[in-house]
Order: structure tokens, then C-alpha cells, then sequence
């Protein structure tokens, strides 16, 4: 996934979409937003993240998870089973992006990147409802694909890369 | 440089730093620790031949660490968010997660820590009846009546008499793997530079250990038995000091957020309570009792014993909570 | 017990099981053990209905998805609907949560006891509406059925403005004219002889520079502008914001202009004056089709940017560099009209200052400009002539505010006060989908008027504040459960848009086209209700312009071929529609009507000493109060924090997060306090407030008492006088560390 941050304004449809679109309990959310705010009044660089899990490609929460519920299925997506999960905390405290929590039923929840949408040949929730069109969803290992176009032609980064996770979302320039 | 939630994100444990983990896993840590430092030395002064001059340590303290292993499995699962499904947790073996190997291995222990004094419940009515209690002997009895009735646990309990030699090698070793383990399940996380080092494991171990010569030296009535103990605690604390100043230096020659991980300790909030309640009232004063002791003072029995009791619970709540807070991304 | 079948059995023991469920810290397990992954239903085949969403004013088309159980999942945006091209915003998406809102209005109420006691009755349709009736007759006995007043928001005023108009009361008003765009309007018609409506017609996809004068875009989520804007800055535009707060559309702009509040009109005329003696307006286009370019080029050589400089703060070459780059990309230059305008009391002046801007750039009727919309209008459905009611707002308001194309809601208000001796008394008001609490200034006014009404009607689908003050309140169905009048915007693609009932109404609320068309019927006025259902309506308008209610359920949006130009055609005459058949950069209407023609800069009040200029504005995931309550929006965002910056925060010793009350220039305390946010992003003379928050009804359970509210501290109304919109800017606060009510309460 590449998100473009010239162009998110933080509205928040990202995190709705995903709630209404995944029966994401209200009080919970895979998805979120961070701002950031650099300089002093009246020199000023503002700037949104719309944060996610990042479906990494080295993955600690699927490493410390002891029973196999946290796993990565085709395509990197890094998913839970939630009959499998005992709900001990463990990937919780292994990822540094705050990506999983506690669903109130107890297992661990997190962004799936819509999987069940992507069968239907859709893209995430978030990605189809973003009024600004901020977010491109595709295959990274596609150098065909827009999102390895984008990445290939733009200046990006992604979040806590030092965590060593290989995270796999980028932010565009 | 301002940096906030532009949506809000109220879930449970996240924010402002990850917060899942409290009383209960610091609990279990100590408790696992405690029972391998126990059964450490059962092992250790079994394979020594010394089980006649250290009764106490050998077969009466191993007695507890059954005990001891169940309420802090039970912490475990009580701490667990999907209780139900914590069967889950022994139909996969995932060496690459602490938290299963963890569990398979106490698992083990537990096996052991039971079978291990069910094994001497024949031996150690002199004992319980020398110790004044001499109650317990209707309980060996019982459970003796038990084992000869039904063939299994007979035949297992008999195979452990006889090949004790060799389970006492495999428990030494599951202990000792049980204290690491303890550490190692909190170094895994990346995600947290605090216990993203590798002296956490050791250090754990060490101080496991030394909970577990406590817990000899606190119940022991063999004076010679506390002596020695004393002595092996000493050097115990000793190398936990070593670990710990050891562990803040790798940190500080690390990058920034082991910087930040380590200054909780060296002037952040942690400091008095780490340094002041932690190292000097659960290490260096029961260090200076042993000492004296060893020297002849007199020292009530208990006191270093229960410092370095209380001192092991804390070292393990501080670096949970502390771990927790030690995170890549901060919050304001 | 013979004659169990299966599924009542697995029901039964199921039942059982859960029965039987260990509760460990509060949730139950078994029940948990059987329940099976549920992936979401696939969007290709879950059941949809067309939707037009209500939770702002943009009115997206959308589809409501239906899940398994045929309950409502979820909203997006229609693909073929050019409102939102397939996206809608957070709102829209949140709409699910309206319908969801278990704190919702669920049954007719009569208030019991005295006006102004909280006691209310519920009561069946039929008494409520008979009360009404009663009530209604009453009035019309002693004051004619003129002193019937309606004010009203969004899709459910039209079924009322046509129950008026039937009944024969012409006092209509909706805050959206005087609160928000009216003076908007007022400036485009005087210098276009057209205005903008909503969505207006700037053709920022076509753009290459878009220049927001405190249009806090991106806050302020009107749909098409987002994305439009978001368009532009990936097509590499320009955006130049003028703002005294670094809003998001500043920070996504090359170009942010901080300017000292409530001098625009300064830098609008500073820039027209370098535009104008630098030679770089659109000569030819000046010529053919403006009026009054050689009295406006004198008008504004005093207005250097050096003078401007001076009172907007800004400097002298920033304004000269903006100028240059604005008019370097013209004419595919927009300078944006906005869209709540009602800020200073010179509100008309200053969108006509904007106009002229866009005149001198050339950009109306330009591709990249501002194009001419169109729109397809079915007729409306047969009914006979309505009565001419002897006298209507017009009567009242047009001699003062020639521009007041609208009714307006402060001034239907000022004629329902005890002291108004007049003889155009109002009596009795309908409320209908507005809380004038919150949206209307100066509420201790609006209070004493609801006081002194015999009959205050409030048709709501929540319990907000205005409620509180209704002696019949009645719960109106969410546009998720009703059908209403066919959107028919003006748009750059000619369409229309219809919203179906997605759910059943919940309780026992009512459609608004339902509760309208009862009470006509109960006040005798059936002949203007011929139909039953509001479906014939609507299939028989369709039907009109070549579709059908049945073909809308499939497709949700129609799309039309236009008819006429989009843009100017060049070689043609153009006739504008003014007095002089020409853009009026001098307005001869003005002249005579005795208003500046020209805009002038007039200095607006200083903040006292320890006070800030209050700024309000939005957060984009609310419309106002409206969905401050709404579950998920509510989720997303539960108070909207009051900026500070860190100069102001430190003189005060305020910490983030820490809660302050609030005290406007008159003494006004705010009722709750606000939790503030600590940032650079305001400058040290203002504080920024979200709108809609601090919402004193006890009855919205999730948004009670989160955040002051910033209607309670508009106090200093100033009246925009071509139109009588409201200035609501000239209002100041300070910060009290300390709870001011703390001995009242105790």
C-alpha cells in the first residue's frame, strides 16, 4: 500500500469504512490517524498518517504468537484466526505500531487489508472510500502494478522502519 | 515537533504506550523463576549426592514448586483475553515464540515438579515428623496407600526412583531453560527496546535462581543448609549486579530509543523505586545480612531471604510496566 | 413439549448454553466458543438500496448495503453520483450510526406543565398532531394563519415549506441562508447576476490554482471540494490559503497567508489593486464583459499592499507575490467563494470582493474557473393553487436587506419576541431538522422568542437541545428509513438522485413527508394531498423526465446530457443577468440601494486586552451538532479540543489536555469546559473552537457536556445589511483555569 500525504487531510472515512465495513466494534479500530506538526507559528509543516497494520514482511507477531493463530496468508497479509487466538498479548506487545488489540470477544483483532474484498477484486475498504484518493492498493512485487510505479517514482518512507520489521506500507512525499 | 490521534483511538491498553501486560504476568515471571531456582537446586544437590546434608533442599522445597508453578500458570490463563480456547495453546508447538515453548516447558516442569517430591514421599516422614510436622505423614501415607493401589502412577513413580539420576539431569535442565525463558519471553519484543536485550534471559535466570535460594533459606531449619545457601546467594547477587550494570551500558552505547529506555532507570521515573527499593533493599542489603551473617552476626532467618523474595516480584512488576512504556512510537 | 421442532430446539439450547456460560471479568465464553469466523458479505452480492446521504448538506448519492440478516451494514458513495464520484466522507460513511443511535427520538411527546419545564407526555400520532391542530386553529383565530413561522434544514423542509405554503404561512427561513451562505449568495448575484448554490460550480478538476479565503477545506468536509482540491494538488496546483490559523488546506498549500482576523477584505482589494496596476487582469475578458473597470481601478489605488500590509499583518510581498501567481495562472484561477460566509457584518461585501477578484481574473464561465451548471427539475406533483398569504417574510425584511433572498431565520425570530409590537406577529413555529439553539446567535433571543410562542412544533430525529423548548416534539424517521424529494442539484453533469427507505422506521418515527401530510389533512387541507403514498409522488415525477421510481431503485443516480455550454463561448454575446447585462464590478443596484458599490475595508472590533479572537470552525468528521452523538462519529472523534498556542498556554500555565472554561467580551461563561490542544498551528491572538460541541441535552447521551459550545459565546452579532445574515465573528474569549460554576453547583 502507498499513501500519498500530500493529499490525506485526517478526515477520519478510513477508520469508519473499515468499522462499518469489518463489524469493527464502536470503541475499536484497525485503522486510525496521526498528525504531525513541525515548526513554529508561522513556518509550519503539517502532515496526516492514515496508520494501519503493516503487514510486514518480517513479522514479531507472528513469530511470538504461541499457538499459529497470527499467520500470513498469500500476499503478505498477515492475519488472525480468532478460534486459534487465546488471547495472551504477546503480538500485541510485539508490534511497534499499535496495529492490534484486544477485540471485546476477547481474541486479537487487526486490519486484514480487506481480504474478502480483494477476492471480489475490490480494494480495502479504506483504500475505495478516501475522498481524497490518498491511498493506492496493489502488488508490491509487481513492478507493473501503480503502487511499485508510485514508490519507483516518488520519494517515500515508511513508519519505524528501525523497528526492523520490514513494514510494507509506504508514505508518498 | 507535535504529534497527536486526529482520530480517537480510546481502545483498551494501547495508548498512551502498549499497557496489556500487568500484575499477573510480572507474578507469573516470578513465580516461574522462583520454582526453577528450586528446582535447580534440588537437582543440582541431588546429583551432588548431597541429599542426606540438604534435606530440606532436595526434597521438602521441590515440594512447593508444583504449587508455585500452578498459581502462576493460573495467573497466566486467568491473564489470557480468550480463556476458553487456552487449549489452543498445546496443539501447536511454535519454537519461535517464547510464550509456546514457555508453556510446553513448564508443562514439563510441572510434570516433574510434581513427580519429582511424589518420588521421595516414601523418605521424608524422619523429616516432617523431625520438623514438628508430623500431621503431614497422614498425607505421605495417603498418598503412598494411592500409589500402590493403582499400577500406572506406581509404575511411573517407581521408574522415577529408579532412574532419578537421569530425571534429576532433565529437570536441572528444564529449570534452568524455565528461568531463562522467564527473560526471554519479554527480550523477544523488538517492540520494546527496554527488554530487547540479550542480558535479559541471564539476568532473569540469575535472579530466579537467587528467589529460589531465598525460598531455602527462608523455610530451611538446617543452619549449615542457610549457610550455604547465604554463600550462593551472595555470589548470585553479585552476578545479577554485574547483569544489570552491564545491561543499562549496552543500552546507552545503543541508538536513541535504548537511550531512552535506559534513562528511565538513570533519572526517569523509575529510578528511586529501581535503584533505592529494587537493588538496595532486595540485593545489596541482603547481600550485606548474608555477609554478616556468614560472619557470624546474628540475622533473623527470614529477613534477607523475604528481601530478596519481595525484590524479585518487584525487579520483574518494574520491568514489565517499564517495558511497556519503552516504545518507538511515543505518545504524548 | 412434543411438538419442539429443530430450530426451536437449537434456539432453546443455545439459550441454555449461554445460560450456562462461565463469566470470567465480565464476558462470556461458551457463546463465544460456537461462534464461527463471519467474513463480511461480499458487496457484489449483498442486497442495496439507493440512499441520498443527510448527514451534511452535499447530499451524496449512495448505496446502503444490507448484511445477512438484512439489517443495514453499511453506506458508500454511489459510483456514477458526480456529487461524490463513488467516495463519500467520513460522515457519509458514518451514517450508519444515525440510524443506529439508540438515544434517538422515539415516540410523539407533549410537554406537560409550564413552557421552559422539562416534562413531556409521550402521546400516539394522532393526539400529538391533533394537539397541534388545536393549536394551530387557535392561533389562526386570534392572528390570522400568517403567524405561523417555519424553520427548517435539509430534505425534511420541503414537506413543511409545502404544508405552509398550502395552510397559508409565509414565514419561512432556514439557517443555512443567514447563519451560513447567504452573503455568499448576495455578492455572486450582484456582480454575476447568478449565484452559486450548492455544489457550487467552480471547476477546480480543471484548475491550476485554487485560493481559499478562510475555507478551512479538508476540516470542512463538503465532498466535491475535498476531492477536487486533493485533484488539484496531485495534478501539481497551486493552493494559496488565507487563514489566521494553519488549517490542513494550509498545510497542503504552497501558500498560507496568516492573516490578522477580519481584514480579507483589505488583502482582496490589496490584491485587486496589483492585479490592476500590474496589468496582469484578463484585459480582454475585462473589457467585453465587466461593467465599471475604470471606477473600480480608481476605487482601489489607495488600497497598496503596503496599506494592506499594515492591517492584515502580512507583508507587503507576499501579498505582491500571491497577486502575481494568482493571475499567472488565470484564468484557471479560482478564488473560492466559500461557503459559510457569515462572519463580520460586512459578509456580502466581502464575497462580492472575491467576485470581482474572479471577474479581474477572468475565471467565471472559464474552464478551470467557475462553469455554468445545470439542473433537470421534474415538475411537481399536480396539486391545486396554493392560497397567497396576506403578508410573508418578504414584508419585513426586504425593505431593510434588499439582498435577503431568503428568508431569514434571526429576523422571523426577532418577530416572535414578547417586545416585537409590530404587526407581523409570529405565534406559532415549526422547528423542523434544526437546532436553532446551536445554530442561530445570540440564543438567550432565541430563548425569550420560543418563550413567548403559543405553539413551538420541533419535528427532529434526535433530542437535541431545541427540543428541550417544544410543546409538541415529533420523531422523524432517518433518511435511512424514508423517502424524500428527488435531489436535483445544479451540476456540471445534469442529474438527479433518489433516496429510497433502506430500514423500517424504528419505533414508532414517522417519514417528515408522512407527519406533513397528516397534519394538512387534519387541518383540512386534503386537496393539496392527493396522493397516499409518497412513492406515487416521486413515480410520477420521474416519470416526467423519462424514468421511473422503479429504474431509480436500480441505478440510484441518473445522469443527463447537457443542454447548454459549460463555459462561456467566446465568440458569442454573453448577457449576464444584472442590470447593465454585464458582470457589475460597480454594482448599480448597490449604488441605488445606498450599499458601498464598490467593497470597501472597514475596521472591525480589537480584542480587549486577555482576550483572543474567537475562531470557530469545524472537524471533518462533523456536521455541527448534528452527528456529535452519532455512535460512530462520535467514536472517531468525541470533543473537539480548543487550540492554544504554546505562548498563550505557558502565560495561562494550561497543560494539554487540561480543561478550561470559556468567557466571551460580555461576561458570557461557557457552560462546560474544553479540553485543550496545545499547537502551533493557531497563532497567539486567536483560539480555534470546533463547532457543535458542548451540547447541553442530557438526552444525547454520549455527547453531553463534551466541549464548550461556541454559540454560547456569540453574543456580539453584527448584521450583514444588504442581506440581515449574521456576523458572528466579532466575538472574543478568555481562558478561566479554574471551574467559575463550581459555586453555583454546590
Amino acid at each position: 500500500m502507498a499513501i500519498d500525504i500530500t493529499k490525506c487531510v485526517g478526515c477520519g472515512d478510513c477508520v469508519v469504512a473499515c468499522q462499518t465495513e469489518n463489524n469493527v466494534p464502536i470503541g475499536y479500530s484497525r485503522d486510525w490517524i496521526m498528525e504531525f506538526v513541525e515548526g513554529d507559528f508561522p513556518n509550519l509543516n503539517l502532515h496526516f498518517e492514515t496508520q494501519r497494520c503493516n503487514h510486514c514482511e518480517d513479522t514479531p507477531c507472528v513469530r511470538t504468537c504461541p499457538t499459529g493463530a497470527s499467520h500470513v496468508i498469500e500476499g503478505g497479509i498477515v492475519k488472525v484466526t480468532h478460534n486459534e487466538c487465546i488471547g495472551c498479548g504477546a503480538c500485541i506487545e510485539a508490534c511497534p505500531y499499535d496495529a492490534r488489540y484486544f477485540h471485546p470477544d476477547g481474541y486479537v483483532d487487526k486490519c486484514t487489508f480487506c481480504d474478502h474484498r480483494l477476492e471480489d477484486g475490490l480494494d480495502p475498504a479504506c483504500v475505495s472510500v478516501c475522498p481524497t484518493e490518498c491511498m493506492h492498493f496493489g502488488d508490491l512485487d509487481d513492478p507493473g502494478s501503480e503502487v511499485s510505479k508510485l514508490l519507483k517514482e516518488r520519494e517515500n518512507y515508511s513508519i519505524i522502519p528501525e523497528a526492523g520489521t520490514k513494514p510494507q506500507i509506504f508514505y508518498l512525499k | 515537533m507535535e504529534q497527536l490521534l486526529a482520530t480517537d483511538r480510546h481502545i483498551h491498553g494501547l495508548y498512551p504506550h502498549v499497557d496489556i501486560w500487568g500484575f499477573p504476568i510480572s507474578a507469573y515471571l516470578f513465580l516461574g523463576g522462583l520454582a526453577a531456582g528450586i528446582l535447580v537446586f534440588a537437582a543440582i544437590y541431588y546429583l551432588l549426592g548431597r541429599e542426606k546434608e540438604m534435606p530440606f533442599t532436595v526434597k521438602i522445597a521441590p515440594i512447593f514448586a508444583f504449587p508455585i508453578i500452578m498459581l502462576g500458570l493460573f495467573l497466566l490463563i486467568f491473564d489470557l483475553h480468550h480463556k476458553l480456547f487456552v487449549w489452543q495453546l498445546f496443539l501447536a508447538a511454535r519454537p519461535e515464540s517464547p510464550m509456546s515453548w514457555g508453556a510446553w516447558t513448564l508443562v514439563i516442569v510441572s510434570v516433574f515438579s510434581l513427580l519429582w517430591p511424589l518420588s521421595f514421599v516414601d523418605s521424608i516422614d524422619d523429616y516432617l515428623i523431625k520438623r514438628g510436622w508430623s500431621k503431614m505423614t497422614k498425607v505421605t501415607e495417603a498418598i503412598i496407600k494411592f500409589e500402590h493401589k493403582w499400577i500406572i502412577p506406581h509404575f511411573i513413580i517407581m521408574s522415577f526412583r529408579k532412574y532419578r539420576k537421569f530425571f534429576a539431569v532433565v529437570l536441572l535442565i528444564y529449570s534452568i531453560i524455565l528461568g531463562i525463558y522467564t527473560g526471554i519471553l519479554l527480550s523477544a519484543f523488538n517492540a520494546h527496546p527496554l527488554w530487547n536485550n540479550p542480558i535479559l534471559g541471564p539476568l532473569f535466570l540469575t535472579s530466579g535462581v537467587s528467589t529460589g535460594s531465598a525460598f531455602v533459606m527462608w523455610l530451611s531449619d538446617n543452619h549449615k543448609e542457610r549457610l550455604l545457601m547465604s554463600a550462593i546467594d551472595m555470589s548470585l547477587i553479585a552476578i545479577e549486579l554485574f547483569f544489570i550494570v552491564h545491561m543499562f551500558m549496552g543500552m546507552e552505547a545503543g541508538a536513541e530509543v535504548y537511550k531512552q529506555a535506559a534513562h528511565m532507570f538513570l533519572g526517569g521515573e523509575f529510578t528511586a523505586v529501581f535503584w533505592g527499593v529494587f537493588v538496595g533493599l532486595g540485593l545489596i542489603l541482603p547481600f550485606t545480612l548474608e555477609a554478616l551473617e556468614l560472619r557470624g552476626f546474628h540475622i533473623p532467618t527470614a529477613l534477607p531471604a523475604l528481601l530478596i523474595l519481595a525484590g524479585g516480584l518487584l525487579f520483574r512488576i518494574l520491568m514489565v510496566s517499564a517495558g511497556q512504556m519503552s516504545e518507538y512510537a511515543m505518545f504524548p | 413439549m412434543d411438538n419442539i421442532n429443530r430450530r426451536d430446539f437449537i434456539k432453546i439450547s443455545s439459550v441454555a448454553t449461554a445460560g450456562m456460560a462461565l463469566t470470567w471479568s465480565g464476558t462470556s465464553f461458551v457463546s463465544d466458543l460456537l461462534k464461527g469466523e463471519v467474513v463480511p458479505l461480499s458487496e457484489s452480492i449483498a442486497k442495496k438500496v439507493p440512499t441520498v446521504c443527510e448527514v451534511c448538506f452535499w447530499n451524496c448519492a449512495g448505496w446502503a448495503y444490507l448484511d445477512r440478516d438484512d439489517n443495514l451494514q453499511k453506506i458508500k458513495g454511489n459510483a456514477i453520483d458526480p456529487h461524490c464520484n463513488g467516495r463519500l466522507c467520513p460522515r457519509g460513511t458514518g451514517g450508519v450510526g444515525m440510524y443506529a443511535d439508540e438515544d434517538r427520538l422515539k415516540k410523539p411527546m407533549i410537554r406537560e406543565g409550564k413552557p421552559g419545564e422539562q416534562k413531556f407526555r409521550e402521546v400516539s400520532w394522532d393526539e400529538a398532531i391533533d394537539h397541534i391542530v388545536k393549536k394551530m386553529k387557535g392561533i389562526e383565530a386570534k392572528h390570522g394563519r400568517e403567524a405561523m413561522a417555519l424553520l427548517h434544514h435539509g430534505k425534511t423542509g420541503p414537506h413543511f415549506e409545502f404544508l405552509f405554503e398550502a395552510y397559508g404561512s409565509g414565514n419561512i427561513a432556514e439557517p443555512a441562508g443567514a447563519q451560513c451562505l447567504i452573503t455568499r449568495e448576495a455578492g455572486f448575484i450582484t456582480t454575476y447576476g447568478a449565484g452559486l448554490a450548492s455544489p457550487e460550480p467552480t471547476d477546480t478538476r480543471n484548475a491550476d490554482c485554487l485560493v481559499l479565503i478562510g475555507n478551512h477545506i479538508g476540516e470542512n468536509m463538503h465532498n466535491g471540494h475535498v476531492q477536487d482540491m486533493s485533484h488539484l494538488i496531485e495534478q501539481g496546483g497551486t493552493v494559496i490559503t488565507v487563514d489566521p490559523r494553519f488549517s490542513t488546506a494550509a498545510g497542503h498549500s504552497k501558500y498560507w497567508l496568516p492573516i490578522k482576523p477580519g481584514t480579507d477584505i483589505a488583502l482582496l482589494l490589496a490584491w485587486m489593486n496589483v492585479i490592476i496596476n500590474e496589468e496582469i487582469y484578463d484585459k480582454e475578458y475585462v473589457e467585453k464583459y465587466t461593467y465599471g473597470f475604470d471606477l473600480l481601478k480608481d476605487h482601489v489605488q489607495k488600497y497598496t499592499p503596503e496599506w494592506a500590509a499594515a492591517i492584515t499583518t502580512l507583508s507587503a510581498a507576499d501579498i505582491r507575490k500571491t497577486a502575481k501567481v494568482m493571475a499567472g495562472l488565470a484564468p484557471k484561477t479560482i478564488v473560492h467563494p466559500g461557503r459559510h460566509t457569515a462572519w463580520y457584518g460586512d459578509d456580502t461585501q466581502r464575497t462580492r470582493a472575491i467576485a470581482i477578484l474572479n471577474a479581474l481574473l477572468g475565471s467565471w464561465g472559464r474552464v478551470g474557473g467557475f462553469y455554468f451548471p445545470e439542473r433537470i427539475k421534474p415538475p411537481h406533483y399536480p396539486h391545486p393553487q396554493m392560497p397567497k398569504p396576506k403578508w410573508t417574510w418578504k414584508d419585513y425584511t426586504k425593505e431593510k436587506h434588499k439582498m435577503a433572498i431568503m428568508g431569514i431565520t434571526n429576523i422571523v425570530i426577532d418577530h416572535a419576541l414578547p417586545e416585537y409590537k409590530g404587526k407581523h406577529k409570529i405565534k406559532g413555529m415549526f422547528i423542523t431538522a434544526t437546532n436553532i439553539i446551536q445554530s442561530v446567535p445570540d440564543v438567550e433571543k432565541t430563548k425569550r422568542a420560543l418563550q413567548n410562542l403559543d405553539l413551538v412544533v420541533v419535528v427532529d430525529t434526535m433530542p437535541s437541545e431545541i427540543t428541550g423548548y417544544a410543546d409538541v416534539i415529533l420523531p422523524e424517521a432517518t433518511y435511512l428509513e424514508r423517502y424524500d424529494h428527488l435531489r436535483t442539484s445544479h451540476h456540471k453533469v445534469p442529474n438527479i438522485a433518489l433516496r429510497a427507505p433502506v430500514m423500517k422506521p424504528r419505533w414508532e418515527t414517522k417519514p417528515g413527508w408522512w407527519i406533513a401530510r397528516e397534519i394538512g389533512i387534519k387541518l383540512g387541507l386534503e386537496k393539496y394531498y392527493p396522493w397516499k403514498d409518497f412513492e406515487e409522488v416521486l413515480d410520477w415525477q420521474l416519470k416526467q423526465v423519462g424514468t421511473s421510481l422503479e429504474e431509480m431503485k436500480k441505478i440510484g443516480v441518473k445522469r443527463y446530457s447537457k443542454k447548454k455550454p459549460l463555459y462561456i463561448n467566446e465568440n458569442e454575446e454573453y448577457w449576464f443577468n444584472t442590470n447593465t447585462g454585464k458582470i457589475e464590478l460597480y454594482s448599480t443596484d448597490f449604488a441605488e440601494w445606498g450599499y458601498d458599490p464598490m467593497p470597501v475595508y472597514k475596521e472591525k472590533d480589537e480584542a480587549p486586552v486577555g482576550f483572543f479572537n474567537l475562531i470557530y470552525g469545524r472537524v471533518p468528521m462533523h456536521t455541527f451538532g448534528r452527528t456529535t452523538n452519532n455512535p460512530n462519529l462520535y467514536d472517531l472523534k468525541e470533543e473537539g479540543h480548543l487550540w492554544v498556542h504554546p505562548k498563550v498556554a505557558k502565560i495561562y500555565g494550561i497543560e494539554s489536555g487540561q480543561e478550561v472554561w470559556l468567557k466571551n467580551q460580555d461576561g458570557k461563561i461557557s457552560t462546560f469546559p474544553s479540553k485543550v490542544r496545545i499547537t502551533q498551528r493557531i497563532s497567539p491572538t486567536s483560539v480555534y473552537l470546533p463547532h457543535g460541541f458542548g451540547s447541553k441535552s442530557k438526552k444525547l447521551s454520549r455527547t453531553y457536556g463534551k466541549g464548550s459550545a461556541d454559540y454560547e459565546m456569540l453574543t456580539n452579532i453584527k448584521i450583514d445589511p444588504e442581506t440581515g445574515g449574521t456576523g458572528m465573528r466579532n466575538n472574543f474569549v478568555t481562558l478561566l483555569t479554574e471551574n467559575p460554576h463550581k459555586n453555583i453547583e454546590s
